[in-house]
């Protein structure tokens, strides 16, 4: 497939084959995914857009009888071979799901939690963590007087920005969000979707959404994908305005089915 | 458009708004017909005919605008239907701007009576650029309704013929009032006339290039012929 974009390329997926058990759920992806820009996967349920986000930190290895083929390359290494620690990858490669998932504790250790896992920072350094990734989840000022409460007393759309603070914390490279909206009213999407534009200057964001407009909004490029096939791959404006193939066109102007 | 939405109610939204548009252009065809007659006849009661259906025109442009607004406000349409709203919207500004000029026309053609001198004037001349621009409107709206590029082409080329047509009768004029200063105030009512019916060619060409707009998804505005024919291929 033909470059896209000027930007760097951030993870390069190459004859991505992706079976669960016999059942052939990604059939030879290739694409580009470019450096701090937001690039949101659409499509019908079962098209395989959130088995390819799972792909990218190999969270599929969490269950059995799955398994990956080809190369999913970031930074120049094979992330399906790598030696490394998965959990290495991991804080590389972060996530946020569908529902919001706090752990069951204060809304500082939700944060510091996984910091402790891989850096070993002061009180105050850590104090300067939690603030700074609150700050950037855009949730400051709604927590910083009762950062000793429990997550799990937030609203739906502070506890997702709560796991998105969470996920920065530890400063990955790459953030992979699964429909991360979807539970959420309208002022918390509009909120999280504020944050995800604001997010790409230092990360690379990739987003999984059955909400086409959501795409639509805050993606400079969108994935359509069908029955496992990356259909068509390009920057969001041309997808919505005028795609190349009849059958993103079909599914975008709701003609699918 | 042949594919149909997951919603009939979307796609009944279409068909509505695509209807009144044509109805506003048969609207808009006959103002012209009745006003280009009223010409050729310099007849004061069908001139006024004309002058009394312009709010017909302007009133059904209001309402189809309600219409894609509301169908945009409510739908956030993408791709083909976005395209297809937006030409809708310019579409139905350019006949409401069809119908100004053949309520021009028919002001002008009262003017003329009523100096008095219209048996002297050459109006007769203006009835093939009459007939080009009409019938040139009509091939816009046809094309439109099927959504038809290749026509569409060919309607750009013609507006060409309208423009010479429209040259052709200045110098025609021209040769008029300079025979006979009496007849410049009614040359000039003449001269707006002509200028009316070529500013329809405009339109119907304007109209031609939203049709390549909606299909293709290419602003051909302000492009060559030649280019806008490689890129339909």
């Amino acid at each position: 497939m033909q470059p896209i974009t000027q930007n760097q390329s951030k993870i390069s997926v190459k004859n991505l084959n992706f079976y669960y058990g016999k059942f052939h759920a990604l059939k030879n992806i290739n694409m580009e995914i470019p450096e701090n820009q937001v690039t949101a996967f659409i499509g019908p349920s079962g098209c395989g857009k959130s088995t390819l986000l799972r792909t990218f930190n190999r969270m599929f290895e969490l269950y059995p009888e799955q398994r990956a083929e080809g190369e999913i390359v970031l930074d120049g290494e094979n992330l399906l071979t790598s030696k490394q620690d998965v959990a290495l990858i991991r804080a590389k490669v972060g996530m946020v799901f569908q529902k919001p998932t706090p752990f069951p504790m204060s809304i500082f250790d939700n944060i510091a939690f996984g910091v402790k896992l891989f850096e070993n920072l002061s009180k105050s350094e850590m104090e300067e963590r939690v603030e700074w990734a609150l700050h950037k989840a855009a949730l400051w000022n709604e927590v910083k007087d009762k950062l000793q409460q429990s997550g799990s007393g937030l609203s739906g759309g502070q506890q997702q920005r709560l796991c998105i603070a969470r996920g920065i914390a530890i400063k990955p490279e790459v953030l992979l969000l699964d429909e991360p909206c979807s539970a959420l009213d309208p002022i918390s999407t509009a909120k999280v979707e504020e944050l995800i534009i604001e997010l790409k200057q230092d990360y690379t964001v990739v987003i999984v959404t059955h909400n086409m407009q959501q795409a639509a909004r805050c993606s400079d490029f969108t994935a359509y994908m069908y029955l496992g096939d990356l259909m068509e791959f390009g920057q969001t404006e041309q997808m919505f305005f005028k795609p190349q193939r009849k059958e993103t066109e079909d599914y975008i102007t709701g003609r699918f089915g | 458009m042949p594919d149909k939405h997951l919603s009939t109610q979307f796609d009944s939204e279409l068909n509505t708004v695509s209807s009144r548009v044509m109805e506003l252009g048969g609207l808009v065809e006959s103002q012209i017909r009745q006003a280009v007659y009223a010409l050729s006849q310099f007849n004061a009661d069908v001139a006024d005919q004309v002058i009394e259906n312009e709010s017909r025109v302007n009133s059904l442009e209001v309402e189809i605008d309600r219409e894609l607004a509301s169908i945009i406000g409510r739908r956030q349409p993408t791709a083909v239907d976005l395209r297809l709203l937006l030409a809708i919207s310019k579409t139905t500004a350019n006949l409401e701007r069809v119908g100004d000029e053949a309520e021009k026309i028919a002001r002008m053609v009262k003017s003329i009576i009523k100096t008095g001198n219209s048996r002297s004037l050459p109006a007769s001349e203006l009835r093939v650029a009459a007939e080009l621009a009409s019938g040139l409107l009509r091939k816009a709206l046809d094309a439109f309704a099927r959504l038809d590029t290749q026509t569409a082409l060919e309607i750009m080329k013609e507006d060409d013929l309208i423009d010479r047509e429209f040259d052709g009768f200045l110098r025609i004029l021209i040769t008029y009032m300079m025979e006979d200063a009496r007849t410049i105030s009614a040359s000039l009512d003449l001269l707006f006339i002509a200028k009316a019916i070529e500013r329809i060619g405009d339109h119907a060409k304007n109209i031609a290039e939203f049709i390549i707009y909606i299909v293709k998804g290419d602003d051909v505005r302000h492009t060559s012929i030649e280019k806008i024919e490689s890129a339909l291929k």
